[in-house]
């Protein structure tokens, strides 16, 4: 039951920090767009391209090298040889899955750990050396001969933050639609100008 | 059978996320109304409950489904936790009954079942962000309270008229879309850092990490984050337009609960998450968010003097208020952070009361401008009598609740050593008069338009403002029972980080 799974970060040197460049460019983009533009339309563009380079920080952050999707391989589950009658396999299964919950949660925790001394995991999480793997099924996804998995956590989360930036931008380009109804216009120093107008018509009648 | 008083930490935030779409489901006024009412009540139920429970027997850790901290969701439920949740759904309890009539005057009826759905939807995630004891929890709620804000804000719309109330949601929604996403950044930060998302783990694995450039950026990001959704000082743009145009029933909910609740994100944040691990953190609290505040309280209430919309006033002196609760945190001893809290309930109170007020007005006269309310203390003197008495508390006189913070505050100020803030408390007190005063003066000194007949606005909307303006009064006598809570919630931020 050796399950390997962390945050890309630990297992990251030198030419693997590039995804940052990326979000950070990403971010600084839709930023300007968001502050600089008077179209509304456009600032939302920006405010969209905002939350996708968070998105996208979640998502490389989850990242293992040579891990593969995080589904439970068939070769990690306990006793997948032929020996075991039916009735045993089931449960052995689903004793399996309790297991995999709690190493899930240990190798977080000892991610952490590693962290906190500061140094990068590069000698803890090796290349894969051939001689290491396990005879039984010799797979690409193999680190010290344990499996590597990305990190699902970081991606489910995503999930939810992607349905907020749906919602959020429907929600604006609702807004928009109703503002431009009225002032037939989309540049906020016109609607400003208008309202300006507006309100010293108001305040002399 | 189960304990089911065992489930009341999850109940408090599953019951009104149920009930929101089952009030859209009735299409019916009357079902919404009654169904938003009694889920407020049953909130309040679960609150006061949980605070006892809290006061007798310490936190409560519900964990969801029975997953364990590192991999699923607790619910955390501290003193702080309990308390944030008395005051936002105690206000709730108020301001749902006063809704009825107040909002079938300002919105279509078609939309009203809309309009519930949408205000339960905010409490469900005000009161999330106060249970959970899961930092992206924390981001989920308080995306789900900022969406259906914005939609109620919007909702302040008349056909014909400028869309003000939409202009004012938008750049609310991209200031408040940019916060929740430098929340979540500094989330993922910390997350990066430590593998938990869990706050009491992560505050016994931040204290080792502290010097990591992440982690400061994870602190900067949320600290931020926090602020705007605070309106604290420079990015407080967004809130008098909010206040001011939303629905009278909104303007009331929103200004007393959920600012409070940003509050409250930014104390976990600098205590619970933050507060053994950055050592410079004391010195960045007087250095930066101290003088942020001041210029908060003066910018505020400076504004609010110089308006003629009674909303725009209170919205202003709002601003004034969050700058009073954060000078009570940046003084960062038990004296000033009690302050602060105390000031968080007793401002709860009396702007809740104060906006219910301007809404009985405005369900009468049709306009919250000071030049169409003219002698409005004669042709609704009850109306009146709450707005003065509300007014009075946020002065600070005494034997009312506002007297009760700005002592502390004075207070802390003298253990700080900073007395001179003291003189500054009481100066932005005196701007408080000036904003104050120039309402009843138009209420009271000046004839009324004998044009329009004018009565009482309707008992279902005076009772609630009554029972918050005076709930105001009387915590301001009978000083105890929060100021209990508070002084206890403000012991364990300083004390353990609060976890």
């Amino acid at each position: 039951m050796n399950i390997l799974l962390a945050t890309s970060t630990t297992a990251m040197s030198g030419e693997g920090v590039y995804n940052y460049g990326l979000v950070i460019f990403l971010m600084m983009t839709g930023l300007y767009l968001v502050l600089a533009k008077g179209n509304m339309i456009k600032s939302v563009i920006g405010l969209n391209i905002f939350q996708v380079s968070v998105i996208m920080f979640y998502v490389s952050m989850g990242r293992v090298e040579h891990g593969t999707a995080p589904i439970l391989l068939e070769q990690d589950l306990p006793h997948h040889d032929s020996e075991h009658g039916h009735d045993n396999h089931d449960d052995s299964e689903d004793h399996g899955l309790l297991q995999t919950r709690s190493d899930v949660a240990l190798a977080s925790t000892a991610d952490g750990n590693h962290d906190a001394d500061g140094g990068t995991d590069s000698d803890v999480h090796p290349q894969a050396h051939p001689e290491d793997t396990e005879a039984n099924s010799p797979s690409l996804h193999t680190v010290d001969g344990r499996t590597a998995y990305s990190n699902p956590l970081p991606h489910v989360l995503m999930l939810t933050a992607i349905v907020v930036g749906v919602a959020t931008t429907a929600l604006a380009l609702a807004l928009v639609v109703r503002i431009r109804e009225y002032y037939e216009t989309i540049e906020e120093d016109i609607v400003d100008a208008i309202e300006n107008r507006l309100q010293k018509e108001e305040a002399q009648s | 059978m189960i304990e089911w008083s065992q489930h009341l930490p999850v109940l408090q935030v599953v019951v009104p996320l149920i009930v929101a779409p089952i009030i859209v489901l009735f299409r019916n006024k009357n079902i919404a109304w009654f169904l938003a009412t009694a889920t407020a009540f049953f909130s309040l139920y679960t609150s006061i409950e949980l605070l006892t429970i809290v006061q007798e027997s310490g936190p409560i850790d519900y964990a969801i489904g029975n997953w364990e901290r590192h991999v699923g969701i607790v619910y955390h439920i501290d003193i702080a936790n309990a308390y944030i949740l008395t005051i936002v759904s105690a206000v709730s309890a108020f301001v749902f009954p006063y809704s009825y009539h107040s909002i079938q005057q300002e919105i279509p009826e078609y939309k009203l079942h809309h309009f519930y759905a949408a205000l339960v939807l905010c409490l469900t995630g005000l009161l999330g962000i106060a249970a959970t004891g899961d930092a992206f929890n924390v981001f989920v709620f308080l995306e789900i309270s900022s969406l259906s804000t914005y939609a109620l804000v919007a909702m302040g719309d008349k056909p014909g008229k400028p869309p003000r109330a939409s202009l004012a949601a938008y750049r609310y929604l991209i200031m408040g879309t940019i916060g929740g996403t430098f929340i979540l950044l500094g989330i993922g930060f910390l997350y990066m850092m430590t593998g938990t998302l869990n706050m009491a783990e992560l505050s016994e694995k931040l204290p080792a990490l502290s010097d990591t450039s992440t982690v400061r950026a994870a602190f900067a990001f949320i600290t931020v984050g926090a602020s705007i959704k605070l309106a604290l000082f420079p990015v407080h743009t967004w809130l008098p337009n909010i206040y001011t145009h939303a629905p009278n029933v909104v303007s009331a909910f929103l200004s007393s609960t959920a600012t409070k609740v940003s509050y409250y994100v930014l104390l976990r944040a600098m205590y619970t998450l933050f507060g053994a691990a950055l050592a410079a953190q004391a010195l960045q609290l007087k250095l930066l968010i101290g003088p942020m505040a001041l210029v908060a309280i003066f910018l505020g209430s400076f504004n609010a003097i110089k308006q003629t919309n009674i909303k725009k006033i209170l919205a202003f002196s709002s601003v004034a208020q969050i700058g009073y609760m954060v000078l009570g945190l940046s003084m960062n001893n038990l004296d000033g952070l009690t302050g602060g809290l105390i000031h968080l309930f007793n401002h709860a109170l009396m702007k809740g009361g104060l906006f219910m007020a301007v809404g009985c007005m405005f369900y009468r006269y049709q306009s919250v401008e000071l030049s169409d309310l003219k002698g409005v203390g004669r042709t609704m003197p009850f109306t009146t009598f709450a707005f003065v008495l509300g007014g009075l508390g946020l002065i600070g006189v005494p034997l009312t609740a506002g007297f009760i913070s700005k002592w502390y505050l004075v207070l802390g100020a003298f253990e700080a050593d900073v007395w001179w803030l003291a003189i500054l408390i009481l100066i932005a007190s005196l701007m408080a008069v000036m904003y104050i005063f120039k309402v009843i003066e138009t209420a009271y000194f000046q004839e009324p338009n004998t044009d329009i007949e004018v009565s009482e606005a309707p008992l279902s909307m005076l009772v609630p403002t009554y029972a918050l303006v005076l709930a105001s009064v009387y915590f301001g006598i009978f000083t105890e029972p929060m100021l209990g809570a508070a002084r206890e919630a403000a012991e364990m931020f300083l004390s353990a980080g609060g976890m």
